[in-house]
């Protein structure tokens, strides 16, 4: 294929770059701001911050069940202490990396911006965090700390977290491949200049030793109602824990899983081929898309109407409460999903649910409101942003 | 104690926090503390991997011990300086010398956080060019002796030209190198 030349203004992205530059230099009061809780803001004077993402829609393979998949590389730059050791001389050097590749390869990093998380309120960052763009890591900042992002939001890439680099692709759906795809181009371009640490025995090097050799972890986010409902839940976690995967409840507290969303990913990173990971990931989450599905046709042949009912009466609840706390939201939201998923409950679509897994969360509401929220306000806000986005 | 947050639930997370050098102790309920992302800082996953490791890396230092502090943490990292004791509290290493500096120590941990010790997966293109090199050597080897099975030699004979240009081609670059 033709190599396709694209002209890019040539100080569209230096200019970025010497911008954020100089805030670091000359701003001592930014890491205080932030470390107080986040400058204080006025709707006007916040970051326009995106709070719909390409993982939201709602679409792609097995949307109905697969939300998103992501795939995540952890890169380190060899010879330069991991980012919690480093000195700010050392993390330095590594943001400046990442600006020289984003310099030189233009037509790859068009439309990407750099984020430098000490130009941001916390609770900006905390946006990103439940967009699930940054880590918590990353949001609590540190000099010389960065997200690269592109427009889509699909590709971003962490700078200075717990490892040097962090490139992440997130998708809608089961695409796992896409996203694989996506990672390891960017990866490339990378390492077309940057030395990475990487050891013929062991592979990528990375601060964690759960990361090290191909620094891949893969994760799918599934709604998983009907095996929760039927009690077959318990037993599909333990089956998946057995072959090597680790799955989790995405929110809520201790074992129990709010709004029935878990998390799978893979735990082994060295002896595995990036291949052999996401196959493996791939094939248990057919087999989890296959049990629900199962589950929820048992639902239907056995009580079509108490499925129904309870979606009408979470979307009742979420339509008219006043006052709604985090877990109750994403509770009734999972009811109202499975209701739509399986054809019970019309006028919703699947994209305001995804938003709104986001739109409730801490940060979002007080983004939204512009000034920081108490646990009660937020209750309040919850209701108001729920109500907008399903009506 | 209540949550310093909601002040409605009990607090169940202590956190210590260092701002400027000034200490500040937050309580916080379950649902405030994940709120806050605390809880998951700096792990991946929910599970006390710091724990974890100290178990695992076998250096739970003896109370009362009578060796010094420096036998006690035992080999130090010669890039960043981190001891194999600090490595086992938290569970990250500091810099890529750590695995070189940490040696053998680390086999069972590889062992028992994953399938096996070699990397299969990717390999930077740019630096690493003669590790490829050496994959694709062995990959055709490895159908060369499929071939010779399967008694398919015009295949056999394609294969092991192949192997040999290869071959050259990788003892050329390593002489041009040293
Ligand atoms: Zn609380
Ligand atoms: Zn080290």
């Amino acid at each position: 294929m033709a190599k396709e030349e694209r002209q890019v203004p040539e100080d569209s992205l230096e200019k970025d770059a010497a911008g954020a530059e100089s805030i670091k230099e000359d701003n001592p009061l930014a890491e205080e701001a932030v470390e107080d809780g986040g400058r204080e803001s006025g709707l006007e004077e916040q970051r326009r911050v995106n709070l719909a993402s390409r993982w939201m829609e709602g679409s792609g393979p097995e949307s109905d069940i697969v939300i998103s998949s992501r795939v995540r590389l952890a890169r380190n730059v060899g010879g330069i202490t991991f980012p919690s050791l480093a000195s700010d001389e050392q993390r330095k050097k590594v943001y400046t990396m990442m600006n020289e590749v984003v310099g030189s390869q233009q037509d790859k990093f068009s439309s990407f911006e750099l984020i430098d998380m000490e130009s941001l309120s916390s609770i900006e960052r905390q946006v990103y965090v439940e967009k699930h763009l940054i880590s918590p890591l990353l949001a609590r900042g540190g000099r010389f700390s960065a997200l690269l992002l592109r427009e889509d939001e699909v590709v971003s890439i962490m700078i200075n977290e717990e490892d040097h680099f962090r490139i992440q692709c997130l998708l809608p759906g089961l695409n796992l491949d896409k996203s694989w795809q996506e990672s390891t181009k960017f990866d490339d371009c990378l390492e077309k200049q940057v030395d990475y640490a990487f050891h013929e025995q062991l592979g990528y090097l990375a601060a964690c030793p759960t990361n090290v050799g191909t620094g891949l972890r893969a994760s799918v986010m599934v709604h998983l109602p009907a095996l929760v409902i039927t009690r077959q839940i318990n037993r599909i976690l333990s089956a998946v824990n057995q072959v090597g995967l680790a799955i989790r409840g995405l929110y809520g507290e201790g074992t129990e899983a709010a709004g029935n969303l878990f998390q799978v990913s893979n735990q082994v990173t060295l002896g595995q081929s990036e291949d052999e990971i996401l196959q493996n990931l791939y094939s248990i989450t057919g087999q989890l898309v296959k049990q629900e599905k199962n589950a929820r046709e048992l639902l239907l042949n056995e009580g079509r109407e108490k499925v129904a009912d309870r979606a009408g009466r979470a979307f009742g609840i979420l339509m008219n409460a006043r006052i709604i706390a985090s877990d109750e939201a994403m509770r009734l939201l999972s009811d109202v999903r499975l209701g739509v998923d399986m054809g019970l409950l019309k006028n919703v679509t699947a994209r305001s649910l995804n938003e709104l897994l986001v739109l409730t969360r801490p940060g979002c509401l007080q983004y939204l409101k512009g000034k920081p929220l108490s646990p009660y306000e937020r209750d309040l806000e919850r209701a108001v942003q729920i109500q907008k986005c399903l009506s | 104690m209540l949550c310093g947050e909601c002040g409605k639930k009990n607090a169940s997370v202590h956190l210590t926090k260092i701002v400027n050098g000034g200490k500040t102790e937050i309580y916080l309920c379950d649902s405030c503390a994940r709120e806050k992302g605390e809880l998951e800082f700096p792990f991946e996953g929910k599970f006390p991997l710091h724990q974890f490791f100290s178990g695992l890396i076998g250096l739970v230092p003896a109370a009362g011990s009578d060796a010094p502090a420096s036998q006690r943490g035992g080999v130090q990292c010669s890039g960043c300086g981190l001891t194999y004791a600090q490595f086992g509290q938290i569970g990250r290493f500091g810099c890529d010398r750590c695995y070189d500096s940490f040696g053998e120590n680390l086999h069972s941990l590889f062992r028992r956080l994953h399938s096996n010790q070699k990397h299969v997966g990717k390999i930077p293109a740019r630096a690493c060019s003669h590790l490829m090199h050496k994959r694709e050597i062995e990959e055709l080897k490895r159908k060369l002796q499929e071939s010779v099975m399967k008694e398919e030699f015009e295949e056999a004979a394609r294969l092991r030209d192949r192997i040999r240009k290869l071959e050259e081609g990788v003892s050329s670059g390593g002489d041009s190198d040293g």
